[in-house]
């Protein structure tokens, strides 16, 4: 009882303070004592909240240059992953009669999620709002400026952490690409991704990262299912490649499936692209700790191993079945282990992360050697084998791994109790609804954009003679 | 006046054109091209897709020359085209009626 009342009486105050704006600035809070000072500064290298908080003016209110530096790159080469990363990853994947197709839809997504972001998108996914789905206080990036959001970080500004996340907001709907590529008419591609973003992005980056929620079981004291994801595993990985499966389906085969050859036309693009991601990935994975900091370097640490990891287990599944490692296994292994790690990769330890990549390499060789085969389905480039899988998986084995060693963070008294037990449960129960919601609204905007575009796929004669010439005016080759 | 196709494996096109060359025949036509024969073609797996691919890549090799150096001709390509492995190629003799140098008009032997 005895700090309750301050409380209450300061709360009050605050309150009042919003009704007379001058009669505010005269209660300013007092100077910081030098302790208040060394401890702000000590939160900082620390990334930790300031000491300073409601007690006294910060002279360090704004954000941090290291954490913002290391934020800064991070944004940066998340975007690298998609431009052009991605784009070459697929782009060598494709005939090359379509490789111009799939760069028009990863630059068409990059500008316009970004837009999408800056009028409403940001805010639903991080603005607070109900569990389900943010407010609407930030669109236009109202009072999104330079200052930190303590929802999210103490050190960086506000601005770049929405920046930060519109980067993985372009590349989520860029990676169900692969699984129609060569088929679908651009329109359709682009009415599609922008329905979904806001049926199935918006929503799930809020339900598991948002502050309030739902499933954000490391930071929300009121999250129903207390599920983690560090870096997307679920948000990113899951929506995208089960949306990807479900979408392939509808869209149906591409002409000759199964019949005539469709090797991929340039596989040295392939690799390049393989790469980009790969060094991408350190901000996608190691950036999700929003700071510069030790969490940030295990995260990195144990990105690089699962890689690793996946990158030796496929090739060598080839090459006991059939005695040659591929190029493309190489390939598709690094990103399988990529994409397995991203939603453990600041929560569990170095020699999980290599166990991870192993069971990433080889569960998404399966899915893309026998599972396709067995199914008939016509997942072009794989985003269902590589990203669905690995994603799913890994969001799983985050739960069964996850330990306080790697991320201090997970000693907080919401989630403590669930860490080494029933942890993996919350993963299961997030993953299985993620799962659903991204299969049945694609199902339902596919439906919807077919009406609107006349038809989801391209004519038989322009699938015949390539989606670069007839739908980009283009041709990525001459001569 | 008789034309020569040779229809040999890529790696071979130096040997045969030098040999050519010290035989004196002063121009030839070469053209990369795909084709089977009894060499049979490759699988290529990407991903669990298997493609065999039945067309392999040859290089096929023209000249016009005289009646009198057609055996030498001959001869020279078959001896330097020569692995002993399937797959080392053909070589097709047929007439050529006339022969025009656009040039100078120049008809017959004399424009080859």
């Amino acid at each position: 009882m005895k700090t309750l009342l301050p409380r209450l009486l300061l709360v009050t105050a605050l309150w009042c303070a919003t009704f007379a704006a001058p009669a505010a600035e005269a209660a300013k809070k007092p100077d910081p004592t030098i302790e208040q000072r060394v401890g702000d500064l000590e939160a900082y290298v620390n990334n930790g909240a300031r000491v300073t908080d409601g007690k006294a003016e910060s002279r360090i209110s704004g954000a941090g240059p290291g954490h913002s530096a290391w934020m800064m790159t991070s944004a940066a080469l998340v975007l690298f992953m998609t431009l052009p990363g991605l784009a070459l990853f697929y782009g060598g994947l494709v005939r090359k009669k379509n490789i111009l197709s799939v760069l028009a839809q990863c630059l068409g997504l990059a500008g316009v999620v970004s837009l999408l972001w800056w009028a409403c998108g940001y805010s639903l996914a991080f603005g607070k709002g109900s569990g389900w789905l943010g407010g609407m206080q930030h669109a236009f990036l109202r009072d999104v400026g330079t200052d930190p959001n303590g929802d999210y970080s103490a050190w960086i500004p506000h601005s770049l952490f929405m920046v930060y996340q519109l980067m993985f907001a372009i590349i989520t709907p860029a990676l169900t690409v692969g699984a129609i590529a060569e088929r679908m008419k651009f329109s359709a591609i682009m009415l599609f991704s922008v329905l979904w973003m806001f049926a199935v992005y918006f929503p799930v980056a809020h339900w598991v990262w948002g502050i309030d929620g739902w499933m954000n079981g490391l930071w929300n004291d009121g999250a129903k299912i207390k599920a983690i994801d560090f870096a997307g595993g679920i948000v990113v990985h899951m929506t995208s490649g089960w949306s990807a499966l479900a979408l392939c389906i509808v869209l149906g085969k591409r002409l000759g499936h199964g019949k005539e050859p469709m090797p991929p036309h340039n596989l040295a693009l392939c690799m390049v692209g393989t790469g980009m991601l790969w060094a991408g990935w350190y901000g996608f994975n190691a950036g999700s700790a929003v700071a510069a900091d030790g969490v940030a370097v295990n995260a990195f640490v144990t990105t690089t191993l699962s890689a690793a990891a996946g990158c030796v287990t496929w090739p060598a599944i080839e090459y006991v079945m059939r005695g040659k490692p591929s190029v493309l296994g190489f390939c598709s292994g690094a990103v399988a282990g990529l994409a397995t790690i991203t939603p453990a990769s600041g929560f569990v330890t170095p020699g999980v992360a290599v166990l991870i990549g192993v069971m990433a390499g080889a569960a998404t060789w399966f899915a893309c050697n026998i599972i396709k085969a067995k199914f008939k389905y016509d997942d072009s480039l794989d985003t269902f084998g590589v990203h669905a899988v690995g994603g799913t998986i890994g969001t799983l084995l985050a739960g069964v791994f996850a330990t306080t060693a790697a991320n201090p963070n997970l000693g907080a008294d919401r989630i403590k109790a669930l860490v080494g037990s029933t942890l993996w449960l919350e993963q299961v129960k997030a993953g299985a609804l993620v799962l659903v919601w991204s299969v049945v609204a694609t199902v339902v905007i596919a439906k919807i954009v077919s009406v609107c575009c006349d038809g989801l796929r391209v004519s038989e004669e322009v699938e015949t003679i390539g989606l670069d010439l007839t739908e980009h005016g283009e041709e990525g080759y001459h001569g | 006046m008789k034309k020569i196709e040779a229809i040999i494996k890529p790696f071979k096109l130096e040997e045969v054109k030098d040999s050519l060359r010290e035989l004196g025949v002063t121009g030839m036509t070469v053209t990369e091209v795909k084709g089977f024969g009894r060499q049979k073609g490759h699988t290529e797996i990407y991903r669990g897709s298997e493609y065999t691919v039945d067309f392999l890549p040859k290089t096929k090799i023209e000249v016009a020359i005289p009646d009198s150096q057609v055996k030498a001709v001959v001869d020279a390509i078959v001896k330097a085209a020569k692995t002993g492995k399937i797959g080392d190629g053909k070589v097709f003799i047929s007439p050529i009626e006339d022969a025009i140098r656009i040039r100078t008009d120049e008809r017959g032997e004399q424009a080859v």
